[in-house]
């Protein structure tokens, strides 16, 4: 039985990768279980001067996920390479992905050629999906143009394989992956949360204080399977299929659309054991549905 | 932190809004009074956090102030439901250095959290006064808890329904070296402002996972932005920078 798979070059031993915004940079959670067990991870979101995020609270829930309007709190990407990579290097010794955000194309190229240069990254994830910061994130990823400017800025200024995270609030997401794929991206990782809000009945106030924010979970989890289901269909590289997936069975679900890897979001946030877990049980369900090789069943639902 | 299955054993129903939960199951990783739980209730996607009142062997105590559906959904549970725990969350209140006469103020649901942290603190020889701050007299609880203990206890009501009329603030009155708080932010931040001796504040926050992993509930301190969950939820004293009011 393998759980190997290929993502731009580099063996994943399994495809279950802890998505970012819900990992850290690792230590957490490499506090609880040995973390040399997954696939390899996707750190927090990293400007390249620090943030505190958005104001309190920026927490909420929902029948079958949870909204956060974090906001890309991050110490910047010095403070990361100084502290946060060497602590991580220390308990992790796969290539990670390197999650880069900005507010505009020059500081999407600054956070992402310093992380080219760091030897524990494997990969660069270009967060152009971001819904709760103004003026930046999800505003490069809801246009064709915007997404593949920054994609190919990127690109021309790094070595390693660039990875572009896309989002779901957008009418056509197949057309923005196609654009991304044009401009040069290694491979696309979807979705970002779902922009949503709820109201407090005793304030009749929004909960959260950025208003909205984005919405992850189970409850997503059909919507991002569709989502990787179209972009597969309309593009050639490879794709890390996440949102809403919480089982074993969901990572199978997620490669037969069409993901080569899988990203586990909320899921952790619960059950900060869940991807270890899934790790563990991923043979067994292999086994129950008569898969001997994982790489054979990668978009294996668009096949008769 | 540990992940464990816990079988609630008592349900008691302490004032209109406040339930006392004993769950027994493996304590093994709450190491300090002023720790939390997240605790997973059945129906909910995230978990509740609730500072942990006591633990006897198997067996913690929480006070639970009904406040929404989660909290409802978990003060109706049956004893002998099986929940699943993260326990052992968060620093705990400092014990290091403990005047001989330390105070505690706790407020409304509050009250509950102080009670181990009082416990702790009289096994250690200290001559505790609890100053327990409840908005009227029926939502008093825990009061013969404390007494039983061995604490001195005043008892503040804010209409002057019971004990002595009066808010939290009027705690600081009572002879006092260093002080331990816990309660409603408001409450807290007026204490921080008031309170010129040593002092240790319990926040609560809106928390997604309670480990440190999400940067959900994280606040403004002097030392930069810091983790309720995992940094806190004790927070010394004159370190943290409250938001600014008018944007409250």
């Amino acid at each position: 039985m393998n759980t190997s798979v290929n993502l731009c070059g580099i063996t994943l031993s399994n495809p279950i990768i802890p998505a970012s915004g819900t990992f850290g940079y690792g230590r957490e959670f490499a506090e609880l279980y040995d973390i040399n067990c997954l696939g390899t991870f996707s750190c927090k979101g990293t400007t390249a001067q620090p943030r505190l995020g958005n104001p309190t609270p920026r927490i909420a829930e929902g029948s079958c996920g949870m909204l956060n309007a974090v906001g890309l709190q991050n110490p910047g990407i010095d403070a990361v390479i100084a502290e946060e990579l060497p602590a991580l290097e220390r308990v992790f010794h796969k290539p990670i992905i390197a999650n880069v955000c900005g507010f505009s194309v020059a500081e999407y190229v600054t956070v992402a050629k310093k992380f080219d240069a760091c030897p524990s990254v494997g990969w660069l994830e270009v967060n152009i999906s971001c819904p709760n910061v103004h003026g930046g994130g999800m505003g490069f990823g809801t246009s064709c143009e915007s997404a593949a400017e920054v994609t190919a800025a990127v690109k021309a200024a790094v070595q390693k394989p660039v990875i572009v995270k896309l989002t779901p609030n957008v009418t056509d997401i197949a057309s923005i992956a196609k654009a991304c794929e044009d401009a040069g991206a290694d491979a696309l990782s979807l979705i970002n949360t779902v922009m949503a809000m709820r109201i407090d009945l005793n304030t009749k106030q929004p909960v959260l204080k950025n208003i909205t924010g984005g919405l992850s979970g189970p409850a997503v989890f059909p919507l991002a399977l569709r989502m990787v289901w179209q972009v597969y269909e309309a593009v050639r590289i490879p794709i890390i299929g996440l949102g809403g997936v919480s089982s074993a069975r969901d990572v199978i679900e997620m490669m037969l659309a069409g993901a080569t890897a899988v990203g586990v979001g909320a899921a952790n946030l619960k059950n900060p054991f869940i991807c270890k877990q899934m790790v563990e049980t991923l043979p067994d369900i292999m086994l129950q549905y008569e898969i001997e090789n994982l790489k054979d069943i990668i978009g294996r639902a668009h096949r008769n | 932190m540990l992940q464990s299955t816990f079988t609630l054993k008592e349900n008691n129903r302490l004032t209109p809004s406040v339930h006392e939960l004993k769950l027994q199951g493996d304590c093994s990783a709450i190491t300090a009074p002023g720790q939390f739980v997240q605790v997973s209730v059945p129906g909910k996607f995230l978990r509740r956090p609730f500072s942990v009142c006591d633990v006897a062997d198997d067996v913690l105590t929480l006070c639970v102030r009904v406040s929404g559906e989660g909290t409802d959904a978990l003060c109706a549970l049956p004893v002998g439901t099986e929940l699943d725990l993260l326990t052992g969350l968060g620093n705990g209140f400092d014990l290091s250095e403990v005047s001989p006469m330390p105070l505690l103020i706790g407020g409304g649901s509050g009250v509950g959290a102080l009670y181990g942290l009082a416990k702790a603190l009289l096994q250690r020889g200290r001559i505790v006064h609890a100053a327990l701050c409840f908005r009227t007299a029926e939502d008093m609880y825990y009061v013969n808890q404390f007494k039983a203990l061995g604490a001195e206890v005043t008892v503040f009501t804010e209409d002057g329904s019971a004990g002595e009329a009066g808010n939290a603030l009027f705690a600081l009155m009572l002879p006092h070296w260093d002080v331990f708080a816990c309660g409603p932010l408001g409450m807290l931040r007026s204490l921080d402002d008031a309170c010129e001796n040593p002092l240790q504040i319990s926040l609560e926050a809106r928390m997604g996972c309670g480990f440190g992993a999400c940067m959900g509930c994280t606040i403004e301190t002097e030392d930069g932005p810091r983790r309720v969950c995992k940094d806190g939820p004790v927070f010394q004293g004159q370190t943290i920078v409250w938001p600014d009011e008018n944007e409250e």
